[in-house]
């Protein structure tokens, strides 16, 4: 058959669609996942490339928005952000508001999920203090600044309370004073985000086999002991992704900044978000704003890079 | 057809389908009017904070006579907070969407102006025919008015009657001695009451308008020259002065660095202060929280000797027509419609203002004595905000705040601080 077929003129032969597979198929073939794919591409370019990619075209250009005609201007929007002092300001009450924010909800969260995780309470307080730890968790950002500034108020109940027992003679203006404000609000971010790390670390102690502490105690370890050397390490892989996506959470705060203090007295609570709100909604300094903004993003990624990097690691 | 041929058409379908809704969503509508292609039905996009703050269907009713007036138009409100109003008539000045007439603060004038994003209204009115000289006031810039002030609030000095006359004060003040004076004894009483309240929040920075600002104007100050910044004259330097005096002598009420107009409104409704500056608006909020609470209105004190005119601070519900528009003679229509003399005093007498038509009267009869008395102080004073129609004037106050603050604090003196404001604000400028 092959000695014939070879034999056979060229133009006698048979036509080769009976072997070969027609190309629509084919194409269907490649071009079918991508199709499947296109939808959330299209969803991403729509909804993050090209906002990310305006932003970052706006803040090489003197101004956009209200300017029909803006210029580019290179690097100039950066220099005129990074050389602002009130930047430079609310870069470091950014670092202070995340640093003492992530650290207290750490710390808060696994003290009161080791609480709740005791064997020394029984099931119903563990479950009404659950229940009660949870709820600075289930209130919404607006929810929580009223209620604080209403609690925080030179005639709040803080001060009638903290009066009352003693502890101050003269009303203290916690949200109103340059030298209380900045630490008013971080304690107001501890309060709103602790349960986050509370719920989380729970589940973690929850996994943690008996059998370690057994070990442990056969070995003479005593409770810090069993602390520092079974639960930390083993809790250690929840700990360093909820402080990563914390941080990331933190230093983009601003709903609960701009309801309690807009960032004043002065500008002792200027945060970075409150700083770009500012440049874009107030001075209609979009340019600057964008500018602001990008330097926020690329922060935002480092962060999200070292995340991505350790999840990886730890798959 | 395969199953797999049908999925394979159905995605396709499907992501067109999506990829046409995303098209259509981002492209949004290039023209916030619709009307057929003869021009016979047009309907006008109305967008305001008003509707929320009038009795309920106020607005609509009066919207509902003027269709009746004009069959060929339609009015659609597109109503919100003012906050949210505001952002909305940003991003539509930003992308040429924005509503055939909005309503206006006069603080955003000038950056729309700026944008051409709303129009000449002077060159309209003239086209179209239309008397001005019946307006209160018109706000423009290089000589084109933008704004048109419909109606007008006024920001009166309020006293706690009670609490004055507990201090020992027969009758509100009125020079700045006496204000001084008053304070002093109102905060002597003790019980946490404070002689006045000064909101100085920097997310709403208003305060500076009407809380300081206003020592100013009442006096026959002025914070400009020329239309340009001029923050270290006399008038200036003395109102800012007598605030920090205020705040020295220890009569301010505590919280004023985060303070916002709501926080000052309650604070005097609850009794704890015995005067402040406010708008007439919250008078029946006041009455309405604490009905107990006796209080009066008076001119804001001047300086001591001073006897011209007291400028009183205001703020106006202005209306202005987008350059986008396609309806804009139908837009004045309702703009006019807005203005004329029977409208305008029903819409004061339902938001208890004051009118922007020359002939309008709002109608007190079911209203609060305090209003008629208030007109009356209106009358004979002059409306001061010369806030309005100056370009970022959300961030001059905040500015001004900024450095205010900072001296309050003790962290730099009066004159440096006014020096720093100027600064800033001729930046802005």
């Amino acid at each position: 058959m092959s000695a014939l077929a070879q034999s056979a003129p060229l133009s006698h032969r048979d036509p080769a669609p009976t072997y070969r597979r027609p190309l629509w198929p084919r194409v269907q073939r490649i071009v079918t996942p991508y199709l499947y794919l296109l939808p959330t591409v299209l969803l991403l370019v729509v909804l993050m490339l090209v906002p990310i990619a305006m932003v970052v075209g706006y803040s090489f250009q003197d101004n956009v928005i209200t300017n029909p005609n803006p210029v580019f201007v290179g690097l100039a929007n950066y220099g005129t952000v990074l050389s602002d002092p009130v930047f430079l300001t609310a870069v470091k009450n950014t670092a202070y508001f995340t640093g003492v924010s992530v650290a207290a909800h750490m710390v808060l969260g696994l003290a009161f999920a080791m609480m709740l995780n005791s064997p020394l309470l029984a099931n119903r307080t563990k479950a009404l203090f659950r229940t009660v730890y949870v709820l600075p968790w289930l209130f919404t950002v607006a929810i929580i600044a009223v209620l604080w500034r209403m609690l925080l108020n030179p005639n709040g109940v803080v001060n009638y309370l903290l009066t009352a027992a003693g502890l101050i003679t003269k009303n203290v203006e916690w949200l109103a004073s340059p030298d209380t404000a900045l630490h008013a609000v971080t304690f107001i971010n501890i309060w709103a985000g602790y349960p986050f790390f509370m719920v989380s670390l729970l589940a973690g102690l929850q996994g943690i086999p008996k059998d370690l502490y057994e070990a442990a105690t056969v070995d003479g370890a005593n409770g810090p002991q069993k602390f520092r050397n079974v639960t930390l390490p083993q809790l250690r892989p929840i700990i360093i992704s909820m402080a990563l996506l914390d941080i990331i959470w933190t230093t983009q705060q601003f709903a609960l900044i701009w309801m309690t203090t807009g960032g004043g007295p002065i500008n002792v609570t200027e945060m970075l978000s409150t700083f770009t709100y500012k440049l874009a909604f107030s001075s209609y300094e979009f340019a600057l704003a964008s500018t602001s903004a990008v330097i926020v993003l690329v922060l935002s990624m480092l962060l999200a890079f070292v995340y991505v990097r350790y999840q990886r690691a730890r798959d | 057809m395969s199953n797999g041929a049908r999925a394979v058409r159905g995605l396709l379908v499907a992501t067109g389908a999506v990829a046409l809704a995303f098209t259509t969503a981002c492209s949004g509508s290039s023209s916030p009017s619709s009307s057929s292609s003869s021009g016979e039905k047009v309907t006008l996009e109305f967008a305001q904070w008003w509707e929320p703050e009038l009795p309920d269907g106020a607005l609509q009713g009066i919207m509902n006579d003027f269709q009746a007036a004009n069959p060929n138009i339609t009015v659609k409100l597109l109503s919100g907070p003012y906050a949210s109003t505001k952002e909305q008539v940003v991003a539509g000045a930003a992308s040429g969407t924005m509503s055939d007439v909005v309503g206006l603060d006069g603080a955003w004038v000038s950056d729309f102006a700026k944008q051409n994003a709303i129009t000449d209204l002077t060159a309209l009115m003239k086209d179209n025919g239309y008397d001005d000289s019946q307006l209160v006031s018109q706000v423009a810039i290089d000589g084109k008015t933008r704004m048109i002030p419909v109606i007008n609030f006024v920001y009166p000095m309020f006293t706690n009657t009670d609490l004055l006359t507990q201090a020992g004060v027969s009758a509100p003040p009125s020079t700045r001695t006496e204000f001084m004076d008053a304070a002093k004894k109102v905060t002597a009483l003790g019980n946490n009451t404070a002689g006045w309240v000064l909101p100085l929040s920097l997310d709403a920075p208003n305060g500076v308008q009407n809380d300081v600002m206003s020592w100013v104007w009442a006096s026959g100050g002025s914070m400009l020259k020329d239309g340009k910044p001029d923050l270290t004259n006399k008038a200036v330097t003395s109102g800012t002065q007598f605030v920090k005096d205020l705040w020295d002598a220890g009569v301010v009420a505590q919280g004023s660095f985060t303070m916002k107009e709501q926080d000052k409104v309650e604070e005097f409704t609850n009794g704890r202060v015995g005067m402040m500056i406010d708008s007439l608006a919250h008078i029946n909020l006041i009455k309405k929280e604490n009905p107990a609470l006796k209080f009066a209105i008076s001119a804001i004190p001047a300086e001591d000797g001073y006897t011209g005119p007291r400028g009183i601070p205001y703020a106006s519900w202005g209306i202005g027509i987008a350059e986008n528009s396609k309806h804009k003679a139908e837009a004045l229509k309702l703009v006019t419609y807005l203005m004329s003399k029977d409208v305008n005093s029903k819409l004061s007498t339902l938001a208890n203002a004051f009118p922007g038509n020359k002939e309008s009267k709002p109608d007190f009869s079911n209203s609060d004595p305090l209003f008629q008395q208030v007109f009356d102080i209106y009358k004979a004073g002059t409306p001061a905000n010369e806030f309005v129609g100056l370009p970022v004037s959300e961030q001059l106050m905040r500015d001004y705040g900024e450095q205010l603050q900072l001296t309050l604090n003790g962290d730099e003196s009066v004159s440096d601080a006014l020096k720093n404001a100027q600064a800033k604000w001729v930046a802005e400028f």
